[in-house]
């Protein structure tokens, strides 16, 4: 009798959840079919398909363009309806870029690389427009930073700059010697941070550590341990000892000066003049289905990054005023105004020109140089991220795949014809940047030859090499 | 036939019943002031005696209490140094919401002001289709959305759990079935949950533009996986402890398997319901803020995180606000809940 009366309701209770699961299937698929509006203005040549955009960013400066497009009115001029919305870190906006919340973000260059290679979650997506040049530094503790200033040469009552990473050896021994790890943050296993410092740390000597094929440590035979932090944690982290140091955007080397917690040490244009930074990032499918939404974003985009450099930035000033809202960056105007105004502060009373900190439009700052992503490419080989040895034409293909210039000069042209933009903004270049001597070591760098480059620097894998939990093995 | 789910019985009737331990204490503190009082018996003081007799426990005691609160922390949060500045006071915390309200209010202007703009551009044919203002959500839109979500958890949570909880009190095998995976599932945490949710969620929600955000019902799901356990728990309770006499009038008058459901197992068990959807509110709630926060799920959860992401000298006075909001919209729903509650129980005694 029970047993009977117990199977009644189970079949009931089964009834009800499935009807309760096919409600909940029926929560997410309603119609891919665009309005009749939409398809409307798809009707025209060039015209916007899909007019209504989500884009992600994360809290630091240099998604500024994106803020200004906003703001100012470049992505309504171009029929776009956008929201822009924080990221909590760089893996949730990658994912949600990948799965489709977003239709696009301010990404690290590195990110639409990794991921067309397949290193981390494999995804088909492309880099149409980098953002900016430069903006990053590496900040150290007030700790290692009474231990190094001493030892540092002068010039004018300042430490002379650009700061080596060699001053840090000393420091890090020191903590070998009483037993505990010499740990810094960067953003991203894969992000210009982890490059840069990674650089600056091994053109001083110091080697930051191998990955293992499929790990995202990165720490087999490291003098300085790294670990990813997402960017507005950094100054909390370093506060809390945790790391000794930091590789991030701003504006959180500043607020490191304004908390009185670190100093900043060197700036990512003293490592490697004029790099390339965060890419204006999205799906190779959602390019491929909306040309024309594609395109009017990429107007627009770039027509905030003209505003951004305008007449020697004079708009700079209202820019900080924006980003300073709490649903953009949201630091302190002042924090923001530290690095975006022409001058960088590397410690109380320390204030320096820095013109350069940040570039948005001058020096083709959004043109997307396939050299540039060869160079990313070159550092993922050189710390084993990409395990094996590959040829040259394996590195400009896969930059060929995801930096797409031919976006970027459909749309730039575009604003050009109108006189938006002046014609000679636009560089005539076969995707190389001529032989690269901008590097703090200055080990010059030819995008068309990765594998030489590779075999140049010093401290890294090489030919043949491969990493193991062990060490490095091969020749 | 309540013997599988004996072991945890009285915990969660004994959280279902003390209505809050808050309240308790206040009584209590009551209670022995007006004792102190009239221990000193001046005539004068008569009347005051009255006031405080009536008013004491409902009125005079949570005002102090807050009031002590507010003093103890307007004291000890400027001594707080953080790198953000010192720990903000009441006062500060009060600021913000102001700010906020007036963000709130910049927003709605910002929003006719973008509606009209629209309305005079379609008007003059420039603009093809209507668009939806696409400023940043505002306070009060997160608060919303967090309840938007809560209410969609929550009511996933109870159509799950009411239709398996009855089965399991009304079938001691299957109650014996489901009962390990009840306690292994039931003290999992949310944030446990969130990165299988994401990816199953991602996997099967493929259109590009869907009615509900994906990270909208991730972050429901996850209320409902966390929040589901009290409504099921109690509902098998509730109907295992139906009296053994209905169920044998019921069989002498041969009432069938759903008769027998809406006329004697129903009834008897709603309060015992009413008390799980109470408690799994409660945990919805709860749950719903971590889920946000890492869902990145529009929502309190959400407002939080950003703040303590833009670090300035305001984000700790926001912070505080919200948590303020968080605990009385919290303290809200239960109120509801209790209602519910009471009400099932005065109609549907047998």
């Amino acid at each position: 009798m029970s047993m009977k009366r117990g199977f009644g309701f189970t079949r009931r209770a089964a009834v009800v959840a499935l009807m309760a699961s096919v409600a909940l299937a029926g929560c997410g698929s309603k119609g891919d079919a665009p309005s009749g509006d939409a398809v409307k203005a798809a009707a025209a040549p060039g015209g916007v398909e899909k007019p209504v955009l989500k884009l992600g960013f994360i809290k630091l400066t240099d998604m500024a363009p994106l803020a200004i497009a906003k703001e100012k009115g470049f992505f309504a001029e171009e029929g776009l309806n956008v929201t822009l919305e924080p990221q909590a870190n760089w893996k949730v906006l990658l994912d949600g870029v990948i799965g489709g919340q977003l239709d696009g973000a301010h990404m690290l260059a590195g990110q639409p690389i990794a991921a067309t290679i397949g290193y981390g979650t494999k995804a088909d997506l492309i880099a149409p427009l980098s953002l900016d040049l430069n903006g990053n530094a590496i900040t150290v503790s007030n700790k290692v930073w009474d231990m190094v200033k001493p030892n540092l040469p002068m010039e004018g009552g300042k430490p002379k700059h650009p700061i080596s990473a060699a001053v840090l050896q000393p420091v890090v021994a020191s903590f070998k010697q009483q037993g505990k790890p010499f740990n810094m943050g960067m953003v991203f296993p894969v992000s210009t941070h982890n490059y840069e410092l990674r650089y600056w740390l091994a053109a001083g000597g110091l080697n930051p550590g191998f990955y293992t094929p499929g790990d995202v440590g990165g720490t087999v035979d490291a003098d300085v341990q790294l670990s990813v932090t997402p960017p507005p944690q950094m100054p909390a982290t370093l506060e809390a000892g945790t790391i000794e140091g930091y590789c991030v955007g701003e504006p959180w080397n500043q607020a490191a000066v304004q908390k009185k917690i670190g100093v900043p040490i060197i700036t990512d244009n003293e490592v490697w003049h004029d790099n390339p930074e965060k890419v204006f990032g999205l799906r190779k499918d959602f390019a491929d289905k909306y040309p024309g939404t594609t395109a009017a974003m990429l107007r627009a985009i770039i027509k905030a990054q003209q505003w951004l450099d305008a007449d020697g930035g004079k708009n700079r000033a209202e820019a900080v005023k924006i980003l300073s809202q709490p649903n953009y960056v949201g630091a302190d105007e002042k924090v923001i105004a530290a690095s975006m105004t022409g001058k960088f502060t590397f410690e109380p009373g320390d204030t320096r020109d820095a013109p350069g900190f940040n570039i948005f439009f001058d020096k083709n700052a959004g043109y997307p140089f396939y050299s540039d992503a060869i160079w990313y490419l070159t550092q993922m080989r050189r710390w084993g991220q990409i395990p094996e040895d590959h040829d040259d034409q394996w590195y400009i293909d896969q930059a060929k795949a995801v930096y797409r210039p031919d976006l970027y000069l459909a749309a730039a042209r575009g604003l050009a014809e109108k006189g938006v933009i002046p014609a000679d903004a636009i560089p005539e270049t076969d995707g190389f940047k001529p032989v690269d001597n901008g590097f703090m070591d200055h080990i010059p760098y030819d995008g068309h030859k990765p594998n030489a480059y590779i075999q140049s620097l010093k401290i890294g894998l090489k030919k043949g090499q491969k990493v193991t939990a062990s060490g490095v093995t091969g020749s | 036939m309540a013997t599988a789910f004996a072991d945890m019985e009285p915990k969660e009737m004994a959280q279902a019943q003390s209505e809050n331990p808050v309240a308790d204490t206040a009584t209590a503190r009551a209670a022995s002031e007006s004792k102190a009082e009239k221990a000193a018996p001046p005539a004068a003081l008569g009347k005051v005696q009255d006031v405080i007799a009536k008013f004491g426990k409902g009125l005079i005691a949570p005002i102090l209490g807050i009031a002590a609160f507010l003093a103890i922390w307007a004291a000890l949060a400027p001594q707080v140094d953080t790198s953000l500045g010192a720990l903000p006071g009441p006062l500060e915390v009060a600021e913000q919401g102001v700010a906020l309200y007036d963000e709130w209010h910049a927003a709605n202007v910002a929003k006719a002001e973008f509606y009209d703009a629209q309305d005079a551009r379609m008007a003059a044919g420039t603009q093809a289709m209507a668009f939806d203002y696409a400023g940043p959500p505002t306070f009060l839109d997160q608060v919303l959305t967090s309840l938007k979500t809560v209410a969609l958890g929550f009511i996933l949570a109870t159509v799950f759990a009411v239709p398996i909880g009855l089965a399991a009190g009304l079938s001691p095998m299957f109650n014996a079935a489901i009962n390990p995976l009840v306690q292994i599932m039931k003290p999992v945490s949310p944030l446990a949950w969130l990165p299988i949710v994401t990816m199953v969620v991602s996997a099967t929600v493929s259109s590009a533009d869907p009615m509900l955000a994906k990270s909208f019902v991730i972050s429901a799901i996850v209320v409902m996986l966390c929040s589901l356990w009290p409504t099921l728990i109690n509902t098998a309770i509730g109907t295992a402890s139906i009296d053994k006499d209905l169920l044998n009038v019921g069989r002498v008058l041969k009432l069938g398997w759903f008769a027998k459901l809406t006329r004697l197992v129903l009834p008897s068990s709603l309060p015992y319901i009413f008390t799980g959807m109470r408690l799994s509110l409660g945990v919805g709630w709860m749950v719903l803020i971590a889920a946000e926060m890492l869902a990145q799920n529009p929502g309190l959860g959400k407002f939080v995180w950003d703040e303590f992401q833009n670090g300035s000298s305001q984000s700790l006075a926001r912070i505080m606000f919200a948590v303020i909001v968080i605990g009385l919209i919290g303290f809200l729903l239960d109120r509801i809940m209790m209602m519910l509650q009471s009400f099932a129980n005065r109609n549907h005694t047998i």
